[in-house]
């Protein structure tokens, strides 16, 4: 593999330095560095970030390869910066199996555009009766280090305990999707002022929040570590912030929209803004960037969940629930975040990629940028603002709550190990 | 008037004011021989019911005949809806037959809104019932049935409800009746009184135009109308309330109730009742029940709805007379 020298990128938000890849290694970091034998890269004015690492991925493949597939979700995801995504386990089959997970890790491999590292279900089906073959899938040629019922809770308390238990045997984490069933029998959206005018089931914030202490206090208990999914309400930021002040083991993700959509867009009845978690209000989505900023919430993971258009193109109930997210999540991430002052770039890649490498550990994936380590790079042109036209998505699916709107920042450059994934804007 | 009627909430007091006073007219040419007007000749009404309700229906469908529109009626049931059909295929099949204005009435709130608002058809689009959403030719009947017996049916024309204690008691969280009389009494100048087990409330209330209570004995004494609303017996088996007995006993309007009430109040329902539940016989039978004309009502209003959207500028009444005679 050849030489790159990627020219007067400010790293991390900082002082413009250049830096050079040989082969899938970064060779060298700093100021006037020989472009001899390099292909050159011009990054004045741009932030150079550690490849972005996303835990939580909807690929969708396989069985609903309608809506994506592992190669066109990572080539989404090449497009938005990420060189690995965690892919979620509720496929068609549930990737409860060492079966599955290896297919899915194989498919990811062999297309290149970023590594694909398959979450395992906690249980048979996500049915939340039976444990899955946890250790077989950890054993497996994927590595499973993370499990997920995602989509649904593993809302058992003993099987939760006992999930939190055994995966402590390999270094595992449960990541649970917080949704009290019962309180959430029929939700379409958050509940509150706008669900009782729209006459919209609703979607308690309690049903959250009941589970995230349930979890917590179980993960103490068994002193287990647990990763909650993307977090959605002040509620449950107040409840992860008193577990952590106790110690417990406990990490947190949000999602970009709920830092930057509320329940007042539902009042178009437009299902492009149904998800679940449901978009909260204002109060919520303040909490939440502000905990994001102090480290409450350890990430910013996008719930990437790619629909067919006839399954938006419809009417509230019958619509599927969730939105894309891999090629706006750094935008979005800008927007509420750095453009506010919350956050600076080094904070954006702690966030989005040291971080969620080392909840699910993800080797060689969160490195410093620094000589040494692998060359797993994003370049942004953060100067950029322009309306998100999901025309040009990478993804199958066009399911963006943000058409239309304007947006800062722009993933120019993706390199995985060296290689360019994404250059000018373009996927290789 | 806009192009569609959604929600109660979309009508200014002008607006209702007008729907009133058209609805006014429409009840008089019923009062003749020949109960028919030419206005919507020509035009095709489509009534796409994909929940059963074969009142509103009829009320429609009777309604547009009398405006001599031709009418399809559309029932879900046995059709291509139920092989999984979507909505918007359903609603562009129709439209390319012709169809002027749709007639919706759907199981999921916000269905009628997503039809008049996607770009999926040009027609206008009345919304029937929908989810636990809306139903505002219901309140508009509704305000029509209360102007008509509180204010009079010549002393009302141009009038609103200013200053109207109306008190509307049930199953508030799962009624789209009670959500379109709220917006449509509040626009009207009316004082609405929600009363229900606090169960039955949706949490969010409080920014409604209303006040709420959990006490019906306190409230009937301040009313002007009692709007008692249909309790499903099985919302007992979700822990809604312990029992139909005691939900009855401490909810429903019986003869010793409706005594409490100011001596010109009316009581009112949007029908089905429930008798024995929410209100006893002897209350549905006498005569402050408005129930038998709240349905008559139904049908003016439907024609005026229908009449304003689609019938442009041409008086619907005079020009009638004229080919009367």
């Amino acid at each position: 593999m050849s030489k790159i020298l990627i020219r007067g990128a400010k790293v991390l938000g900082g002082e413009p330095q250049d830096v050079l890849i040989d082969g899938g290694t970064i060779a060298e970091v700093g100021a006037g560095l020989s472009a001899e034998g390099a292909e050159v890269v011009e990054a004045e004015g741009k932030v150079l970030l550690p490849g972005l690492v996303d835990l939580h991925t909807h690929l969708r493949e396989p069985g609903r390869e309608d809506s994506e597939t592992v190669l066109t979700g990572t080539r989404a995801a090449a497009s938005g910066g990420y060189t690995t995504v965690f892919a979620m386990a509720n496929t068609f089959p549930v990737a409860d199996t060492a079966g599955v997970v290896e297919q899915v890790w194989r498919l990811g491999k062999e297309h290149g555009y970023c590594d694909v590292q398959p979450i395992g279900a906690v249980t048979v089906g996500l049915e939340g009766r039976k444990l899955a073959e946890l250790g077989a899938m950890h054993e497996s040629a994927a590595g499973v280090t993370v499990f997920s019922d995602d989509g649904k809770c593993v809302h058992d308390a003993v099987i939760m305990r006992r999930a939190l238990e055994y995966v402590k045997a390999f270094g595992g984490v449960v990541a649970q999707h917080a949704q009290e069933p019962r309180l959430t029998e029929g939700a379409e959206m958050n509940e509150g002022v706008v669900s009782a005018q729209l006459g919209l089931g609703g979607w308690p914030a309690v049903a959250e929040e009941s589970i995230i202490a349930r979890d917590v206090l179980l993960a103490d208990h068994v002193g287990s570590r647990v990763h909650i999914c993307h977090l959605s309400t002040a509620g449950s930021v107040e409840i992860v912030r008193w577990a952590k002040s106790r110690g417990i083991a406990v990490t947190a993700e949000v999602t970009p929209h709920h830092l930057l959509l509320t329940d007042e867009l539902v009042r178009t009845y437009n299902p492009v803004f149904k998800v679940n978690p449901p978009l909260r209000t204002e109060r919520d989505v303040m909490a939440l960037r502000e905990a994001l900023a102090d480290g409450t919430i350890d990430i910013v993971a996008t719930d990437h969940a790619p629909h067919p258009h006839e399954d938006k193109d419809c009417e509230w109930a019958a619509a599927a629930m969730g939105m894309v997210g891999l090629e706006t999540a750094l935008s979005v991430v800008q927007e509420t975040m750095v453009d506010t002052g919350l956050l600076d770039w080094a904070g954006v890649a702690d966030r989005m990629s040291f971080k969620p490498a080392q909840i699910g550990q993800a080797k060689g994936h969160g490195r410093p940028v620094s000589a040494g380590e692998p060359a797993n790079l994003t370049l942004v042109d953060t100067a950029y603002r322009g309306p998100v036209d999901p025309a040009g998505f990478a993804s199958r699916s066009r399911n963006t709550p943000y058409e239309g709107r304007e947006l800062p920042g722009r993933v120019t450059h993706t390199w995985l190990r060296g290689k360019a994934t994404l250059v000018d804007g373009k996927l290789t | 008037m806009q192009r569609h009627l959604i929600s109660a909430a979309d009508l200014t007091r002008d607006d209702a004011v007008l729907i009133l006073d058209t609805a006014e007219e429409m009840a008089r040419v019923a009062d003749r021989p020949i109960k028919k007007l030419p206005t919507l000749r020509g035009r095709t009404i489509v009534n796409l019911f994909f929940e059963d309700s074969t009142r509103t229906r009829i009320s429609f469908e009777a309604a547009e005949k009398r405006l001599s529109a031709d009418v399809i009626n559309f029932s879900a049931k046995g059709s291509s809806v139920s092989k999984g059909e979507s909505l918007k295929d359903t609603a562009q099949t129709l439209e390319a037959m012709g169809v002027d204005a749709v007639v919706i009435r759907h199981g999921a709130s916000g269905a009628p809104y997503r039809l008049a608002n996607s770009g999926w058809i040009d027609a206008a689009v009345v919304n029937a019932g929908d989810g636990t959403h809306q139903h505002p030719t219901q309140a508009l009947l509704d305000a029509f049935t209360m102007r008509r017996r509180l204010i009079g049916p010549d002393a009302g024309i141009g009038q609103d409800l200013e200053g109207k204690r109306i008190t509307i008691v049930g199953d508030v969280l799962h009624s789209r009746v009670a959500r379109s009389n709220v917006d449509l009494l509040h626009t009207l100048g009316a004082e609405v009184t929600l009363v229900a087990p606090p169960t039955l409330m949706p949490v969010g209330i409080e920014s409604w135009p209303c006040e709420v209570s959990y006490d019906l004995d306190s409230t009937l004494p301040k009313s002007d109308a009692v709007m008692m609303l249909r309790v499903q017996r099985e919302r007992m088996n979700a822990a809604f309330f312990p029992t139909e007995r005691e939900y009855s006993r401490r909810y429903g309007l019986d003869g010793d109730r409706m005594a409490r009430m100011p001596e010109h109040a009316v009581v009112m329902h949007p029908g089905p009742m429930v008798r024995g539940m929410e209100i006893t016989a002897e209350v549905a039978d006498s005569d402050r029940c408005t129930v038998v004309e709240q349905v008559a009502n139904g049908v003016s209003i439907r024609m005026a709805v229908l009449y304003l959207l689609l019938g442009g500028n041409e008086p619907a009444v005079t020009q009638t007379r004229t080919e009367e005679k």
